[in-house]
């Protein structure tokens, strides 16, 4: 909002009303009050409470994370179960070449890939934006329209990629450990069944790290989110906020921040209480070690 | 189980190793290191290998800009990738782009590796409230996303340097914002590679003898947790410089007047509509290429060094 | 006609050099209602040949020839035919309780699932027979615990717990892989009385494999020995071990440290170091020694040490006291035991003689000072001089990064800055002639060592600031019998002729009998007594040591 022609008078009275005269502290104190309040300022840019821009931006985020984050789990749960337990395929092979070759593939280089190939070279899906969105009142959702739905492939799939290479290799390291554990080998002795081995032995213990993973792969996601976002120019807030970042829009940048931090204690909360429903080794305690 | 041709040089030990056999046996190991060192020495020599310097403005010439590559029907021979819409030449913009990626990478992985396996060496060795906070710190620097803490640091950096020294500063705002948000890793794996030494005997061994705590933690527990260390960073390294270009590309890394392959590719990408895809693709497959080769070590150099090493 | 035939079995393993025989042409059988013993030390294949069995090898090994007749059946007529017997004709229990069973499903679902897999049972029968099982093996409230997770067992009612699942499925044959070795004696002994049990009540043939030649002695019928994949001779346990014909068995068989009586030396037949004399210990001329004085060297008084189960507990309600008000003495010149079961505290009081922890309260006094309350750095490197350590494990108490050489040069010079080159080069190697190791050594890796000969290197290093009290922690229960011998045979003829004052810390009680003067009994860090050697084996005073004497392995009950 700042621009070079901006007089030196107007830029004081701008700082007047935006209270960045005032010290720190005060500003400090000022901003945790508001924060708590759901009030962020106003932006320095875009000239609209920052409140009203979250607001506007979330669904858009909330729906690409969402659906990227069940691309990436379960595809990537499902590979590298597949490939922890089938170690010497020649599909576990190619699956882990290709993993490899997502680890090392940037996601605006994914991004860009995509738009190349299925929007300039064949056309059949949007390079950029939401298409039509349907407004709830209070959601703004792509999922009720065909052009919406088609123009979220691209970015989810875009943005699951890198996680999903990142959960392969994370599952088959796990299962390929427990597969090596005494328990097994004491499974196999008795004659239990390979796949009962595999399936039920293996599979359970070796799905309990993919909770925390699952917790990490979303607050990853959001954050990953910015490079797509502005990638396919997707309305969300990683767009705002790296926009934000540009122009030093600190109501913005502050208010995502807070936003982010969040998501992850939420996030946390959740892994935590899925731990101890799953694992008995925390849910029953005491009397450990009794007789 | 004693080995009687002990007189066996340094060289002899390493031709022994397990480690040796390993790498000749497998031809990812080779196929990578081999690439690597090309693009390692044909960027850091770029100024013998092309005939072109792409920054310097009295050898551009505008009737040369979007040339095609050397294959397609306008292309030129002398510009075997074709050139860029100023006329620079692309094979050399690239490895000049590549340097500064590398420099970029090489750097931030040092700063982060210095400051994770100071911080984890001696949060496992002394313990206590030191370690508490260490550990808790890690945590939380783990859960905040790479890319964010480096667009965080990178945001801030901004709103405290002047555009006009930023652009300046730019370089090493990158290489801080990156080994700022790497040194986790290093730090996790350092503390737990310490904790599991500290517990064996022959560090009492070298307490009982008197031996200072300095002297057992670098003499004595350094040279021990340096392998997983070394697989992190060649993993880090590939991250480090996939970073630098996400962030280059995002536009708040490397500037334009300097470019790096990640300033490359969002500079070409303007130009991907109208046709000119060749200014985007090359530095792109460029960057999968060197990424791709470092992770392939990376991989092998986890199986081999340390096989029970997770994450 | 033997129930179970084992011919001409073969395992090797495909290495990168060459193609290493776990287990060469092994023939065995075993009755039913009898319990065959195999013996061996590490890398004898032993267990290669109780995996074998069932076609169990991790890999790159694999099973390369014979057969396996179990009854009628030959079991090993295809690999996969196998799966079938396992766990249905033939029960396998593995040494390590705590990582035998699969943590997230309770002991009934791993029950049910095995007895299942194997008979026809619906879910009520199967639990009916699981909670008749472990009432059988012994545990109380079966029904309850039915429906625990492993980790609320204890490690001796879990190795129950997992016996009761090898059995689940009435197996004939049952094979046992060092079924005890990870448990305390006084579990060890209720263990292998329930097998003894089982067999007979369930006519069972039963495989046990073991290197305890006193667990050998008291449970087996006959014994298998083992060497090096070979099998070396096979027969009635009492004649094995009283008139052993094989060379390598007459080794073993007098390595063993007798329970029953003090023997000045071991007797070793081995051929590998061929001098049975006293060693000519080198650093002799360099070692000041002392006159022994009748005095007390080492002086601990009420010494308690806890330990914070957990940094983030409110109260100290959760800390354990590892050492309890514990008070002792050791002369000068005498080499003083200290046993006990794990967690008795016994490494702890180690740890805190030699200035690695810190008592909680109560001091030691050495030579007349309080160690335990020095501050001063320089004052602590007088005592640290004087008080050096040997510990149990010879893989890690060398760190694998130096030369051997640096390793022992690292003492040298720290407390004498001014030695020359050449007379610290020549110091070493006197340091590591009197451990039996040749000057070559020096120059080598602690990996191109065994792990006998790394124990030497580990004395060689605590020799080398020329203490008056050295502390082994356990330093020969890592290692083999043959060379536990060699190793505690070294350790004499290095306290007689240096004058060394050694505490000797041990859960091995034959082991204590044949190296200390005079033992104290720990248990759970308290000293229950403190006695002469000879005094403590023949008239114990204390419930807890007369319980451990009657609990011990003995190798002599062949003859009784």
């Amino acid at each position: 909002m700042v621009g070079e022609e901006t007089s030196d008078e107007e830029r004081a009275e701008l700082r007047e009303t935006l209270g960045l005269m005032d010290p720190i502290h005060i500003q400090f104190t000022r901003f945790v009050i508001n924060a708590s309040q759901g009030e962020f300022g106003i932006s320095y840019q875009l000239r609209r409470p920052v409140s009203e821009l979250i607001v506007e931006r979330l669904p858009a985020t909330i729906e690409l994370v969402v659906i990227s984050a069940l691309i990436a789990l379960v595809s990537g749960t499902l590979l590298g179960v597949y490939t922890g337990i089938n170690r010497k395929g020649f599909l576990s092979d190619i699956i882990l070449a290709v993993s490899l070759l997502g680890v090392s593939l940037p996601t605006f280089v994914i991004g860009i890939l995509f738009i190349y190939l299925f929007a300039v070279i064949l056309g059949i899906l949007p390079s950029f934006g939401r298409g039509e969105v349907v407004d709830l009142g209070f959601w703004t959702t792509g999922f009720l329209t065909i052009s919406g739905l088609k123009a979220i492939i691209l970015p989810s799939v875009t943005l699951s990629l890198f996680q999903m290479t990142y959960i392969i290799r994370l599952v088959r390291a796990e299962m390929m450990e427990i597969l090596q554990t005494d328990y097994i080998k004491f499974a196999r002795a008795r004659g239990i069944d390979e796949k009962s081995i595999k399936y039920k032995h293996a599979l359970k213990n070796g799905l309990i790290p993919v909770i925390t993973i699952a917790g990490i792969n979303i607050g990853t996601l959001i954050a990953f989110s910015i490079i797509t976002e502005t990638v396919f120019q997707w309305p969300g807030m990683g767009f705002l906020f790296i926009q934000a970042v540009q122009f030093v829009d600190i109501p913005i940048m502050s208010a995502y921040l807070v936003f982010i931090a969040f998501v992850f204690v939420m996030i946390n909360f959740i892994v935590d209480i899925l731990y101890y429903f799953i694992d008995p080794r925390i849910r029953v305690k005491g009397d450990s070690a009794s007789g | 189980m004693q080995v009687d041709n002990n007189s066996l040089t340094t060289w002899g030990r390493i031709k022994d190793s397990d480690i040796y056999h390993n790498f000749i046996k497998s031809p990812t190991a080779i196929v990578s290191s081999v690439i690597l060192f090309i693009i390692f020495f044909c960027s850091f020599f770029v100024e013998l290998i092309t005939p072109y310097n792409p920054f310097d403005p009295s050898s551009l010439s505008l009737m040369d800009a979007f040339t095609p590559p050397s294959w397609t029907e306008e292309g030129l021979a002398k510009f075997i990738l074709g050139t860029d819409g100023q006329g620079r030449d692309m094979l050399s913009t690239i490895l000049y782009g590549s340097r500064i990626s590398l420099i970029v990478g090489f750097s931030a992985i040092i700063f982060s590796l210095v400051l994770g396996v100071g911080l984890g060496l001696t949060a496992g060795f002394f313990g206590g409230k030191y370690e508490m906070i260490v550990m808790r710190l890690t945590d939380v620097q783990l859960t905040v996303p790479s890319i964010l803490m480096a667009l965080l640091v990178d945001g801030i950096a901004r709103g405290l340097i002047s555009r006009e020294m930023h652009d300046d500063m730019a370089i090493y705002v990158l290489i801080f914002a990156i080994g700022i948000s790497e040194w986790p890793q290093f730090a996790r794996v350092s503390r737990a590679a310490t904790l599991v030494e500290k517990n064996k005997d022959y560090v009492s061994a070298s307490t009982i003898i008197g031996v200072s705590n300095l002297i057992i933690m670098f003499k004595h527990i350094l040279p021990n947790i340096l392998r997983p260390v070394l697989v992190i960073g060649t993993i880090g390294l590939a991250l480090a410089i996939i970073a630098e270009s996400t962030l280059s590309f995002l536009g708040v890394g490397v500037p334009p007047t300097t470019p790096s392959l990640g300033t490359l590719i969002r500079l070409g990408n303007d130009f991907l509509f109208s046709g000119e895809w060749w200014i985007t693709f090359f530095p792109a497959i460029f960057l999968v290429i060197l990424a791709f080769s470092i992770n392939l070590l990376g991989d092998w150099m986890r199986d081999t060094l340390n096989p029970k090493l997770k994450k | 006609m033997s129930f179970l035939k084992i011919n001409n079995l073969s395992v090797d393993y495909q290495m990168r050099k060459e193609t290493v025989y776990a287990a060469k042409n092994v023939n065995i059988e075993v009755n039913k209602g009898e319990i065959l013993g195999l013996v061996g030390e590490s890398g004898s294949g032993k267990s290669t040949v109780g995996n074998a069995i069932i076609n169990l090898i991790d890999e790159p090994g694999k099973v390369s020839g014979g057969s396996v007749v179990l009854g009628d059946l030959n079991i090993h007529e295809n690999s996969e035919s196998i799966v079938k017997y396992r766990g249905n004709k033939i029960g396998l229990i593995f040494q390590d309780p705590q990582t035998s069973l699969n943590p997230i499903l309770t002991i009934g679902e791993q029950l049910i699932e095995t007895i299942q897999t194997h008979l026809k049972l619906s879910k009520e029968e199967a639990k009916n027979k699981s909670v008749n099982l472990l009432k059988e093996v012994g545990i109380k409230d079966a029904e309850k615990r039915f429906d625990n997770y492993p980790h609320q067992f204890s490690g001796g009612m879990r190795q129950r717990v997992v016996i009761s699942l090898a059995l689940c499925c009435e197996p004939e044959l049952l094979i046992a892989d060092e079924p005890t070795t990870a448990l305390d004696v006084s579990i060890q002994s209720q263990i292998l009385e329930l097998i003894k049990k089982l067999t007979k009540e369930r006519n069972l043939a039963v495989i046990l494999i073991t290197h305890d030649m006193g667990v050998i002695a008291e449970t087996t019928d006959r014994v298998a020995v083992m060497k090096s994949g070979d099998l070396v001779e096979v027969g009635i346990t009492k004649d094995i071990l009283t008139n052993p014909q094989k060379n390598y068995t007459k080794s073993l068989v007098s390595s063993v440290p007798p329970t029953n009586k003090k023997i000045s030396r071991f007797v070793i037949i081995d051929n590998e170091n061929k001098d049975n004399k006293l060693n000519n210990i080198k650093i002799l001329n360099r070692w000041q020694k002392r006159e022994i004085k009748i005095q007390d060297l080492v002086q601990v008084k009420n010494l308690s040490k806890s330990f914070d189960d957990n940094f983030f507990s409110e109260s100290s309600k959760n800390s354990v006291m590892a050492v309890n008000d514990v008070s002792f003495e050791i002369k000068e010149g005498e080499t003083f035991g200290l046993v006990g079961e794990s967690g008795s505290g016994k490494s702890t009081i180690a740890k805190i003689i030699v200035n690695l922890f810190k008592p909680s309260s109560g001091d030691i006094f050495f030579d007349e000072v309080c160690i335990t309350k020095i501050k001063q750095k320089s004052e602590l490197m007088k005592f640290r001089k004087q008080i050096q350590m040997i510990f149990q494990d010879p893989y890690s108490s060398l760190n694998s990064r130096l030369k051997v050489k640096d390793i022992i040069t690292e003492p040298i010079k720290l407390h004498n800055p001014n030695i020359s080159n050449s007379d610290l080069n020549s110091y070493i190697f006197d340091l590591l002639e009197s451990v039996e190791l040749n000057q070559k050594s020096a120059d080598r890796y602690p990996h191109e060592f065994s792990g006998g000969q790394r124990q030497r290197i580990s004395i060689a290093r605590a020799l080398a600031t020329q203490p008056r009290l050295l502390v082994c922690d356990e330093p020969t229960s890592a290692l083999d019998v043959s060379i536990q011998a060699q190793i505690l045979n070294l350790l004499k003829d290095l306290q007689e002729q240096l004058n060394l004052t050694i505490l000797f810390i041990s859960h091995d009680l034959p082991v204590v009998r044949q190296m200390c003067d005079r033992i104290g009994v720990l248990k759970d860090g308290k000293l229950c007594e403190v006695t002469n050697t000879e005094v403590l084996f023949v008239k114990p005073h204390h419930e807890y040591t007369k319980e451990l004497l009657r609990l011990m392995p003995k190798i002599e009950s062949i003859y009784e």
